[in-house]
């Protein structure tokens, strides 16, 4: 009771403070707070100034093709046509193959680093995950192209195609680069984010709902489930939306190892081309007005997915830790 | 009273933290169908005690019980014991309601018999209503039971978690002051109800609120320190201990 007390008065003296302060603000502390708003709304100025440019730059292409330019496959600059579909299918389909890869592999090192394993091999195991995203994208893309996509090529598309070769997915020539590629190399990009984002979850959860499993006689794994997982299942799709988020704008890894290819094919074996790697293969070479604008309604159409993903990440992961910090009822 | 069978026995128990000697010597008897509370001041280990109990204790990293307790004569720290077995017999309340956030009220209540291997709709329909109808949270309940565990007020969810605890019918129910998060009429609630409970489960229950302990135990055990100092009728420490130092702590000279 007394430390309950304490706590509330404790919790209360600051907002007093803070109140008192701004009414009877010294000079100093007046400019500190606008020279602090202004960094602060310079940042929101600077994401809708891009917005609006992109926008700007793209109005030539999206009065010219209208609706139909995202899903048209048919992008020959020679000719002034310009359709996105082809990039579209592209950076989602390389995009979920990176999650479907990468989500069960980050979610078993996020459970084992933080319900597993002992304090000392947590720490340096995690410290090496981490460290997975300092890698430069354009090393994954070295490495990608020298020994995923070769080893790909000879080994585990050929074996795919002949066991699974009945599933169209699975169909046509090995090629090595190709959409599979892109996956395999985005999901090793984004497993530190989504295990980094999922143990920070984990640990979130209140000791009292794994004592809660515990007590009832649960297992270890029973445990993880009941007390663990059961109370992070937003959380852990709020990381999973980083992790995609990350995957649909990294460009250069993916134009390393795609092959970049401007159409739909049906074996995730084939070369490809996402939204991403397509601007940077051509904006240097555009010349022509109209190509420059559809370059950049594409650019504008991945801005705008990429927005909507990582806010709906950010409040998802957001709600759940302020949901599980006041531990009440919601 | 009439005297009662030993369901749960202790002897010389001692529990550590690392280094730290939390517990020492405690040996202590418990008879089925009574209630007995662990008083004492903060910090003198009356609520490590019980965790070593259900053998809750060494999930702490670093923890480790030395000694023997007894459950119907078995010691459950004799090798080979697992504690998944132990804690499936000794159900156990905690100071904090702890349902599962995101299960139902039926869920949380239906989970330990899920654990257990019941998977019979209507074998888990009785028994989620013979569990809240012993915490005396089945009427408020009934016309609700998918609503999740946590949209119920702070004292129901603590008779939500004495129901989920009740549910696989342990023969020993722990209670780690399981009202001192409550305001006074849930706890005036839960203690009527720990006291009609005793009929089926014995109650080893901790709390820092002498009152409590006055008004519900059958046996009352005082800690100091990690050494309990002296296990008595609950009438008998309260009237007349035969320590000094439980005389000073119950008028209130100190803790």
């Amino acid at each position: 009771m007394g430390a309950q007390e304490l706590e509330q008065s404790s919790l209360l003296i600051p907002e007093v403070k803070s109140r008192k302060k701004r009414r009877d603000v010294h000079a100093g502390d007046r400019r500190f707070f606008w020279t602090l708003r202004a960094v602060a709304l310079l940042i929101l100025a600077v994401l809708i100034a891009i917005a609006v440019q992109l926008f700007l730059v793209s109005l030539p292409a999206i009065r010219h093709f209208g609706v139909g330019f995202v899903f048209s496959t048919d992008w020959n600059p020679v000719r002034n046509r310009f359709g996105a579909a082809a990039f579209v299918y592209g950076t989602v389909v390389s995009s979920v193959l990176a999650i479907a890869i990468a989500f069960p592999i980050s979610l078993g090192v996020a459970l084992f680093l933080n319900e597993l394993a002992p304090r000392r091999l947590a720490s340096a195991v995690g410290f090496l995950v981490e460290m997975l995203a300092a890698i430069p994208s354009v090393v994954y893309g070295l490495w990608g192209l020298f020994v995923v996509a070769p080893w790909l090529r000879t080994v585990f598309e050929p074996m795919m195609i002949r066991y699974f070769g009945f599933i169209p997915l699975f169909q046509g020539p090995p090629y090595g680069v190709g959409m599979f590629t892109a996956g395999v190399v985005l999901a090793i990009m984004i497993t530190p984010t989504i295990s980094a984002i999922s143990r920070e979850i984990f640990r979130a959860v209140p000791l009292s709902h794994r004592e809660a499993a515990l007590a009832l006689g649960a297992t270890r794994w029973e445990t993880i489930r009941l007390g663990v997982l059961n109370s992070s299942r937003l959380g852990i799709l709020g990381a999973v939306i980083l992790g995609l988020g990350r995957a649909l704008g990294e460009t250069m890894a993916v134009t390393m190892v795609i092959g970049n290819r401007k159409d739909i094919a049906l074996s995730l074996f084939a070369p490809a081309q996402t939204m991403a790697s397509l601007l940077a293969n051509e904006y240097a070479e555009a010349s022509d007005d109209l190509h420059l604008s559809a370059l950049a309604t594409v650019g504008f159409l991945l801005f705008l997915v990429s927005f909507l993903i990582n806010s709906l990440a950010r409040f998802l992961v957001w709600r759940v830790e302020s949901r599980q910090k006041e531990g009440a009822p919601r | 009273m009439a005297q009662t069978s030993i369901i749960l026995q202790t002897k010389r128990v001692n529990a550590y933290f690392g280094k730290v000697h939390a517990i020492q010597d405690v040996s202590l008897e418990f008879r089925s169908n009574t209630v007995t509370a662990m008083i004492g001041p903060s910090g003198c280990g009356k609520s490590t005690f019980i965790r070593t109990l259900n053998r809750m204790h060494e999930e702490v990293p670093g923890a480790r019980v030395e000694g023997e307790v007894l459950l119907d004569g078995s010691n459950i720290y004799q090798p080979g014991v697992d504690p998944v077995s132990i804690r499936r017999r000794i159900g156990m309340v905690f100071q904090k309601a702890n349902p599962f956030p995101s299960l139902s009220i039926f869920d949380n209540v239906a989970a330990g018999l899920k654990l257990a291997g019941f998977q019979r709709r209507t074998v888990l329909q009785e028994v989620v209503e013979r569990s809240l109808r012993q915490a005396a949270l089945w009427d408020e309940v009934k016309d609700k039971l998918k609503a999740p565990g946590t949209s119920l007020s702070g004292g129901q969810q603590q008779r939500l978690c004495i129901a989920r605890a009740l549910a696989v019918s342990p023969p020993v129910l722990l209670m780690d002051e399981p009202t001192s998060a409550l305001d006074p009429i849930s706890t005036a609630k839960i203690e009527e109800l720990v006291m009609e409970l005793k009929n089926e489960v014995t109650i080893v229950i901790v709390t820092h609120n002498m009152q409590q302990a006055a008004r519900i135990s059958d046996h009352t055990a005082f800690f100091l320190m990690g050494e309990m100092v002296e296990c008595d009728l609950t009438s008998r420490i309260f009237t007349k201990p035969r320590d000094s130092r439980t005389e000073n702590y119950i008028t209130g000279r100190f803790g």
